[in-house]
């Protein structure tokens, strides 16, 4: 009864989401080559320098000798100026951490009193951050300089009264803003001054922030997968921040104080076993800050003495029952780290779909040469299919159980593909009411053969498959589909049903006919098999059928127009041919030359009869007087003619009328003297 | 017999004629010489426009050009003669004058026209 009762809440409890989350790896160490690059081998601010530095430093990639040399100097520039500012010593010195600059005992011990000052007079929460977090610095640096806090009580107190009831910490007393940014480098800050001054903080102060960081947790947003992380607005006080940055600002804080503080914290291990799955979750930051955030908070939660997360991650989330894959399971720390003397277990294995889950518990053979978990061989009842795993580790020492956190149940999600057996696939063509075969014939889905068929709309199409996975039992594929193609590319899909391991569709053309507007034909038959856990899905073009289908009623609805073929769109046009006025035509050549000849013989007539009749020209005038006039308009009168020559050739009308009117008047002058001349002559023959 | 009366007849006109028309002056002669050349350019453009009148605008200046200028000239045959009473006091300088003016005037519209 217990029993039942146990199983009927575990299986409730499989509701929850299984995620794999995966320890730091070369891809991050990739990345930060990437993310990281340095121009003319010195970062834009101290800042960044320290994000690289600390970033390379965690992922273990060496620097480069000439970003420390150029980096040294700013670094030595900055803490040897009187006048730099409280920010910029704190970055110098924590840059100085990391790359280990020369430097000598004076400076130390001259920032080290200006910095004591600069705790003095600070009023917000990052003046303390800076200082308090300088001299801590240069405790870590060098140990020769006084980093002796006085009055470390009341900085201590001046810290804690900035907190809020939320667990979060505002940034100084007169901006009511409170953030759990705030609250990280808060707590980072007291962790200093006690270790600054250790033997001076009241134990009760120490017990308030314990409950300042247990409300915290508190506070903590979940996601279904099991990890945990701090929201954060967008924007507070000091700048941009993200979940990314305040979860690992509050990580940072927690694990500093404790760190410094001597009694045990009392911290739920699952928190921070989530708060680590949350920043593994992230995978590959886009962004070098987001990197950095990353790897800071996950340096910070690997040795550190609240308790240890260890990670369950599987090389390989997919297993090929063809292949025979073992299923293989590693166990790590956060960065990747080998983890203390364990063995897995396999508990329970949920089949998606299923409610059910098969009780296992199998203990997974360790090999110690590759640090590896496996499994012999998978269980005999798993077939292709998704599947959710749950481990769980053992610690095989019992004083690790204080160290480390294992969470429990570990579920994963594991897909385990296989061969799907397809047979007997056939194709029939059917007489429709008494479903007598017509046609029938057989496909080899494996092979490349094509058949051919042709039936009218009284007749049924049908065809038929047996799908069997791996183990012999039935599956049902994510995609069955049978599509028809008509000549002119209007398609039509359909999803093949099964019962078991029978698969079968039958198209009743009768009732099909207005779905496929009445298009007799060629159809195209193709068959579409696949799933993610079938490694032999297919897609394979059967043949075709011959449809006749009756004609189109005048109603009936008209296939939807086929997307066009976008190059013809867009591509050049038919050439468009003008209809010009066809030029009229001409006589032939020699038709019109001997109209010409034709049109000239009366000229040559008249001349012929001038001859005959004796013309003369003896009334020309002799004297010289008259005869220029006489030349003179016989002259114009050519050239009026030769203008109108020109008029019919090249001149517009008015420009002929313009030299006419000039012509004409000289014309009128010389002629009326001509004749003028002739006529007194004539006058006076006659009188006399 | 001979011929009939009225061949007889039209040749004695005939005849008549002729003998008539040798005494006319040698002035008029050239007129009808003229006119009857330009007659005849009328009727060969006008015969070949049987085969085709493209383009039209120009056989009709063509035509009327030509019988523009046979109309001139019969008017000045008409001024010129002396026989004719109407005009004896027209000298026919100025009616060849006014011959010549309506000429270039004809040829310019009709130039206008040819296209």
């Amino acid at each position: 009864m217990g029993k039942l009762l146990g199983i009927l809440i575990l299986t409730l409890l499989c509701i929850c989401e299984a995620a794999i989350f995966r320890p730091i790896s070369d891809s991050h160490r990739s990345a930060a080559l990437d993310l990281f690059t340095p121009k003319h081998a010195s970062f834009k601010s101290l800042e960044e320098t320290y994000e690289a530095l600390r970033t390379f430093e965690v992922l273990g990639i060496d620097q480069q000798p000439d970003i420390k040399a150029a980096t040294c100097k700013s670094v030595v520039d900055t803490l040897r100026s009187p006048s730099s500012a409280l920010k910029d010593l704190f970055q110098a010195l924590r840059v100085n951490g990391v790359l280990k600059c020369e430097l000598n005992e004076e400076t130390f011990s001259g920032i080290a009193s200006r910095l004591k000052d600069f705790v003095k007079t600070a009023s917000s929460l990052i003046d303390y951050y800076y200082s308090v977090g300088s001299l801590v610095l240069i405790k870590g640096q060098t140990s020769e300089v006084d980093v002796h806090l006085g009055g470390a009580d009341s900085v201590f107190r001046a810290i804690k009264a900035l907190s809020q009831s939320d667990g979060r910490w505002r940034y100084s007393s007169n901006n009511p803003e409170s953030s759990t940014f705030a609250a990280g480098i808060a707590l980072e800050s007291l962790a200093g001054v006690i270790s600054l001054a250790s033997s001076e903080i009241d134990h009760s102060l120490i017990s308030l922030v314990k409950n300042d960081i247990s409300k915290l947790l508190d506070g903590a947003e979940k996601y279904d997968d099991g990890a945990y992380y701090f929201d954060q607005k967008p924007v507070d006080a000091h700048g941009h921040q993200s979940p990314l940055s305040a979860s690992s600002a509050v990580v940072r804080g927690i694990t500093a104080f404790a760190t410094v503080s001597d009694e045990d914290l009392n911290l739920p291990g699952d928190k921070i076993l989530g708060l680590a799955r949350f920043f593994l979750s992230v995978g590959i930051p886009g962004s070098a800050e987001d990197l950095f955030y990353q790897l800071d908070a996950l340096a910070s939660v690997e040795n550190n003495r609240v308790s240890i997360p260890l990670i369950l991650s599987l090389p390989a989330a997919v297993l090929s029952l063809t292949r025979k894959d073992q299923l293989k399971v590693k166990v790590n720390t956060v960065l990747g780290s080998a983890a203390p003397s364990l063995s897995v277990k396999l508990k329970q294995i949920f089949s998606s779909g299923s409610k059910d889950a098969s009780i296992i518990d199998q203990d997974l053979k360790f090999d110690p040469e590759n640090a590896v978990h496996f499994l012999d061989a998978l269980p005999e009842n798993i077939d292709a299919g998704s599947y959710i795993f749950s481990f769980e580790i053992v610690l095989h020492n019992p004083e690790d159980k204080k160290i480390y956190a294992t969470g429990g149940r570990t579920k994963v999600p594991i897909s385990v593909t296989g061969f799907v057996k397809v047979d007997h696939a056939d194709v029939a063509v059917l007489d429709s009411d008494l479903g007598n075969v017509e046609t029938q014939k057989r496909i080899d889905l494996a092979g490349d053969n094509t058949i051919s068929l042709s039936a009218n709309h009284l007749q049924k199409l049908r065809l038929s498959f047996q799908l069997t996975s791996p183990l012999g039992h039935s599956f049902k594929p994510h995609q069955a589909f049978l599509k028809l193609i008509h000549e002119s590319k209007v398609e039509h899909i359909f999803v093949v049903g099964n019962s078991g391991i029978f698969f079968e569709i039958i198209l009743d053309f009768l009732g099909l006919v207005e779905k496929f507007f009445y298009l007799s034909g060629r159809y195209d038959i193709q068959l579409t098999v696949g799933d993610a856990v079938m490694e032999n899905s297919f897609f394979r073009h059967l043949g075709s059928i011959e449809l006749d289908l009756p004609e189109a009623p005048e109603k009936a609805a008209r296939p939807p127009p086929q997307p066009l073929d976008l190059s013809a769109r867009f591509g050049p046009k038919a050439e468009i041919s003008h209809i010009f006025r066809a030029p009229e035509k001409r006589p032939p050549k020699e038709l019109s030359f001997i109209f010409l000849a034709l049109v000239l013989l009366p000229f040559v007539g008249f001349l012929v009869g001038l001859l005959r009749l004796q013309v003369n020209l003896k009334n020309f005038p002799k004297a010289s007087a008259p005869a220029t006039f006489a030349i003179l308009f016989h002259l114009g009168i050519a050239a009026v003619l030769t203008l109108y020559l020109l008029f019919w050739l090249k001149l517009n009308l008015f420009t002929t009328l313009k030299a006419l009117g000039f012509l004409g008047i000289f014309l009128m002058f010389v002629g009326h003297r001509t004749l003028a001349y002739l006529a007194s002559s004539s006058a006076k023959l006659k009188s006399a | 017999m001979g011929k009939s009366s009225a061949t007889k007849d039209a040749e004695a006109l005939v005849n008549s004629l002729r003998s008539a028309y040798t005494a006319t002056p040698t002035n008029l002669k050239i007129i009808d010489v003229y006119v009857l050349f330009a007659i005849f350019t009328a009727v060969i453009q006008v015969y070949m426009a049987i085969v085709g009148s493209f383009p039209f605008n120009s056989f009709l200046s063509g035509v009327l050009s030509c019988i523009g200028t046979a109309v001139l000239a019969v008017c000045l045959r008409i001024q010129v003669n002396k026989e004719n009473k109407e005009f004896k006091d027209l000298p026919p300088e100025r009616a060849y004058a006014d011959f010549v003016l309506c000429n270039l005037v004809l040829h310019l519209v009709i130039m206008n026209f040819l296209g």
